[in-house]
């Protein structure tokens, strides 16, 4: 089977991007399992802290390791976190309960995981991607993390045919909430950007680093296809998924995959599949059949979660402002689109406060998002006052385009000197970039053009080439100053 | 010590050690001297605490010597079931999978206990993993009932119960899941208190079934009981399900009376008590009504059905619960070429046959397929049962059963049958699952001059209104019967209870 999708790089898809999926009569249909690690100063259970990245097993206590008599005592920061995102999904916070879901793996020291199950915290919401569309959110739910289990030796690092397991018990028992979407997605774009969105809204809200490389962030797609209009068609749930653009070439293939099964007469068998990022396929993990039965049943040793009306507004009104809305604000400040790739790159990187800044110092939203943009070094190194104004003295003419790059550079390698070198003015004055006014550009664009009488006569007739020549004198004698673009535009005056 | 002549009761060896008139060391001594000379046949104990009975005794005397109060239970011996974690100290529940283990941590009780002055003189054998009613399911043998050795002293607390029973201690902690507690009590002749669910913390109570598991003490008098109950009781951060209150008050109420309180009777119990015990629930709602309570009958239509209803909701829980018992991180681990067959093999070779019944019973209710008619009806019935005592309680302040439908039983009676052996809770099952309180009380004699108990049941956090109505009861025992020579009937009657059926 070969696959042909060319979109595989896009960051942000532009509205038309988002046509729907299709592939001859078939669409898919997705719907994504998000596991967010909460950033807690302690375990969801525990006193231990939830720390990433610490010498195995020394973040570990007697519930943790599931030993003997020990008893889990719920978090409450846990709650708020999960609270919050829930609010930021526009989920209805409810009462809740946790279940045992019962299971025997080593890395899963009580042989049962606690989770909520048929009360969860968060039902209900929705999560607008940049270009408006939709996704539904079923359910965000809180649960404990399981222990890492580092199967050496055999193949694929897989349990089975290894030698031995190492098992790290410092992740076990860290709050984890499943945010699980409804199946409303249709295209791999899609999922990208509803990812996308989702870490910037977890990240604004302060719920998670939600890094995917750490595993803070973990997603996993449920894919269907089927011919619109018809019934859900079996699906599979796609794991091991580690960035967000090989979730898109993942179902992209899972699709293609399931379109291929149907159409050969061939049942597709619901079950979960391992992405593998090296041949670019799934691969079967384990069937239906195989799977555990886990025998949920309410954990007696909790009570119900009752946050509260207060608590909860307590909460909203703490909410910062999400993406979506820092998005808008710079739309409207800058006159561009909120789902412009330069809005969008800019509020990803939390630096649209940055641009509002400059903004109210009088500065040019436009420009100074510009430059933000393309050089992210300004936001961390360079006082929003030097932007502000520089943009304006772009977007007055007072400097080229060309010369106010020249001056962010300057102004961000200034900004590494003792005392710092901030004021652009002061730089364009250094480099020369004085405004020049019309009649000084006039008069050497006329002894441009009497210097060269053939380049004249050929650009008069039409030869573009020959308008270089022309430039590059004004240019010279300028010393660099002049507008190319103005040059171009007197030029184009005075042809007869 | 000696011109004191010898204290028994933990009030007594509490308040003369505190006074300086007793010796923490010498009351160490005498408990000690007859744990060696009788627990090799009674074997309530897994492990004797001796060296470290003797150094905390010492302690205790140095404190009080420095004119500090050591606490209410300055000085008292005090045995703990095998399934309280003990820092340090072997904690087995009885069985070989976790012969060996040591626990990291002291639960909560003990933390109290320490606090109010205890010395920890052993810990008590059990049914493993409190599953069973004659502490004949442990793996290292069954305990016998010191008035007749012949003979169980009920299950599974059966060591905690024979250690008070035996004077090898005046205060025990068992704990009551269907009537851990109150069974015993009732086999051994001591009292045996079950308080509402929450009000002592679990907290390093190895679990069997979680939402039923309740520590109380065993005390061979109500004033002891309440004085140790007032000790582990109150509310620990540590234990979600601890109820958000401070210890309970239970002494006054021992001096209250029964003037113009309601006492239950439950005209739809199950049958199945013998005659003997039946006699003693008679004389004792006789007690009550001379000492000025009102007799009330009043419809519990589904006390029947609790038994059934525990045993789904208890195994199911326990298949969780024991279910971390695994070889990977602690206790027993028999080697196996693969992860799978290690689990299994630890399993097979570390459970005994009453506890794998149970896990694979608990895991039959909950699977899919399964839940609903099992798992989750018992829930309804639970339920249902709480409904009923709401309903009850709010005519009677209290309701009277028999603790156990017999007297003790001999050793091997039952052993080979489980659901006689499940009968035995009968009774007592209901307030597990309602969480409300009960305990036994000691109240004479029945056949062959064995004690037998009466339970005293009152609705949740009303332990002192039971506490209330017991009293009454060990009064009339003090003052109005004669304490043995009851004439026995000479008849040999059949100690197995007649049919006992949901009515």
């Amino acid at each position: 089977m070969s696959i042909t999708y060319v979109n595989d790089d896009a960051y942000y898809p532009s509205n038309d991007d988002h046509e729907r999926w299709s592939q001859g009569e078939w669409e898919m249909v997705v719907g994504l399992e998000v596991h967010v690690e909460l950033a807690t100063q302690t375990k969801l259970f525990s006193a231990s802290p939830n720390r990433f990245g610490d010498e195995p097993n020394t973040n570990i206590d007697p519930v943790t390791l599931g030993l003997p008599g020990a008893l889990p005592v719920l978090n409450r920061q846990a709650v708020e976190l999960a609270i919050r995102l829930g609010l930021a999904l526009n989920c209805t916070v409810q009462k809740s309960t946790f279940a045992r879901k019962n299971y025997f793996y080593p890395d899963m020291p009580k042989a049962y995981q606690i989770s909520q199950y048929d009360e969860p915290i968060n039902i209900d919401g929705w999560l607008d991607l940049p270009d408006g569309f939709r996704v539904g959110i079923e359910r965000g739910h809180l649960e404990e993390d399981t222990g890492k289990s580092t199967h050496v030796g055999g193949a694929g690092g897989r349990i089975h045919g290894s030698d031995y397991s190492l098992i790290d018990f410092n992740r076990a028992g860290v709050p984890l909430v499943e945010i699980v979407s409804r199946p409303d997605i249709r295209h791999p774009e899609q999922a990208k950007a509803y990812v996308t969105e989702l870490r910037g809204i977890l990240v604004a809200v302060g719920a998670s680093d939600a890094k995917m490389e750490e595993g803070s962030m973990r997603v996993d797609a449920n894919v269907s296809v089927r011919k619109p209009g018809e019934n859900f068609n079996t699906r599979c749930e796609i794991k091991n998924v580690n960035s967000v653009r090989s979730l898109g070439r993942a179902i992209e293939y899972e699709a293609q995959r399931q379109i291929a099964l149907h159409e050969a007469g061939e049942p597709v068998v619901q079950q979960t599949r391992h992405w593998d990022e090296n041949d670019g396929r799934t691969h079967t993990l384990r069937s239906k059949e195989d799977a555990d039965d886990y025998r949920y049943f309410l954990e007696p040793d909790l009570v119900v979660v009752d946050p509260g009306v207060d608590w909860i507004d307590r909460v909203r009104a703490a909410l910062p402002a999400l993406p979506a809305e820092r998005r808008a604000m710079l739309a409207d400040a800058s006159g561009q689109a909120a789902n412009s790739e330069a809005i969008m790159v800019v509020a990803e990187r939390k630096q649209d406060e940055y641009v509002m800044e400059a903004a109210k110092l009088g500065g040019d939203a436009g420009v100074a998002l510009k430059h933000v943009k393309e050089a992210p070094e300004l936001a961390e190194q360079v006082p929003a006052s030097s932007v502000a104004t520089l943009s304006t003295m772009e977007s007055s003419g007072a400097i080229t385009a060309s010369q106010a790059k020249t001056i962010v550079a300057a102004l961000i390698e200034g900004a590494m000197i003792e005392g710092g070198i901030t004021d652009p003015k002061a730089i364009a004055a250094d480099l020369g970039f004085e405004a020049m006014d019309n009649s000084e550009l006039e008069s050497m664009v006329d002894q441009a053009i009497a210097a060269q009488p053939e380049a004249w006569e050929k650009f008069c007739a039409g030869e573009g080439k020959a308008m270089g020549a022309l430039v590059g004198a004004v240019m010279k004698a300028s010393k660099g100053q002049a507008d190319g673009k103005a040059v171009t535009a007197l030029l184009n005056v005075k042809k007869p | 010590m000696s011109d004191m002549g010898e204290l028994h009761s933990a009030v007594d060896i509490a308040s003369h050690v505190r006074n300086g008139e007793a010796k923490a060391a010498d009351v160490v001594e005498q408990h000690l001297a007859r744990i060696a000379d009788r627990d090799g046949e009674i074997n309530a104990f897994n492990l004797v605490l001796t060296d470290a009975a003797r150094a905390r005794a010492a302690d205790i005397d140095a404190m009080v010597t420095a004119g500090h109060d050591p606490g209410p239970l300055a000085g008292v011996p005090v045995a703990l079931k095998d399934n309280m974690c003990t820092r340090g100290i072997p904690t087995t529940c009885s069985s070989k999978i976790l012969a060996d283990w040591a626990p990291p941590y002291d639960a909560t009780v003990v933390t109290r206990l320490r606090d109010a002055g205890a010395i920890f003189v052993g810990k008590t054998n059990l049914d493993e993993f409190a599953m069973g009613s004659s502490t004949e399911n442990s793996a290292f043998g069954p305990t016998r009932n010191p008035l007749d050795t012949t003979r169980v002293p009920g299950g599974s607390s059966g060591g905690s119960a024979a250690a008070v029973a035996a004077d090898f201690a005046p205060v025990s902690l068992g704990s009551d899941t269907g009537g851990s507690i109150r069974q015993p009590a009732a086999l051994c002749g001591v009292v045996g208190v079950k308080p509402t669910y929450g009000a002592v913390s679990r907290l390093g109570l190895i679990a069997f079934g979680s939402s039923l598991d309740q520590i109380g003490p065993f005390t061979t008098n109500l004033r002891d009981a309440a004085v140790a109950l007032e000790a582990i009781s109150g509310h620990d951060p540590g234990d979600s399900t601890s109820i958000q209150q401070g210890p309970l008050e239970l002494a006054p109420a021992l001096e209250r009376g029964v003037e113009g309180l309601r006492v239950g009777r439950i005209t739809d119990l199950p049958s199945g008590a013998s005659p003997d015990v039946e006699e003693r629930l008679e004389v004792a709602f006789e007690a009550l009504r001379a000492a000025g309570a009102e007799i009330i009958d009043v419809a519990v239509p589904a006390f029947g059905y609790g038994l059934t209803a525990y045993y789904l909701i208890a195994p199911a829980e326990a298949s969780s619960n024991l279910a971390r018992f695994d070889g990977v991180r602690f206790g027993m681990r028999t080697a196996a070429p693969d992860t799978n067959s290690m689990y299994t093999a630890t399993r097979t070779d570390g459970f005994g046959a009453e506890v794998k019944r149970r896990i694979m019973l608990g895991t039959y209710a909950l699977s899919a397929g399964y839940y609903d008619a099992y798992y989750g009806r018992a829930q309804k019935v639970r339920r249902l049962i709480s409904n009923d005592f709401k309903a009850a309680y709010a005519k009677v302040d209290v309701l009277l059963t028999p603790a156990s439908p017999t007297v003790a039983f001999e050793i091997g009676d039952k052993a080979s049958d489980p659901l006689a052996m499940y009968l035995c809770d009968t009774y007592t099952i209901p307030s597990n699952l309602t969480g409300d309180p009960g305990m036994s009380v000691p109240f004479g004699t029945g056949e062959h001059g064995l004690p037998v108990g009466v339970q005293v049941l009152a609705p949740a956090l009303q332990d002192d209104v039971m506490f209330q109505a017991a009293a009454t009861l060990e009064r009339h025992m003090q003052s109005d019967e004669p304490q043995s020579g009851e004439p026995q009937s000479d008849e040999p009657q059949g100690t197995e209870p007649r049919n006992v059926s949901p009515s």
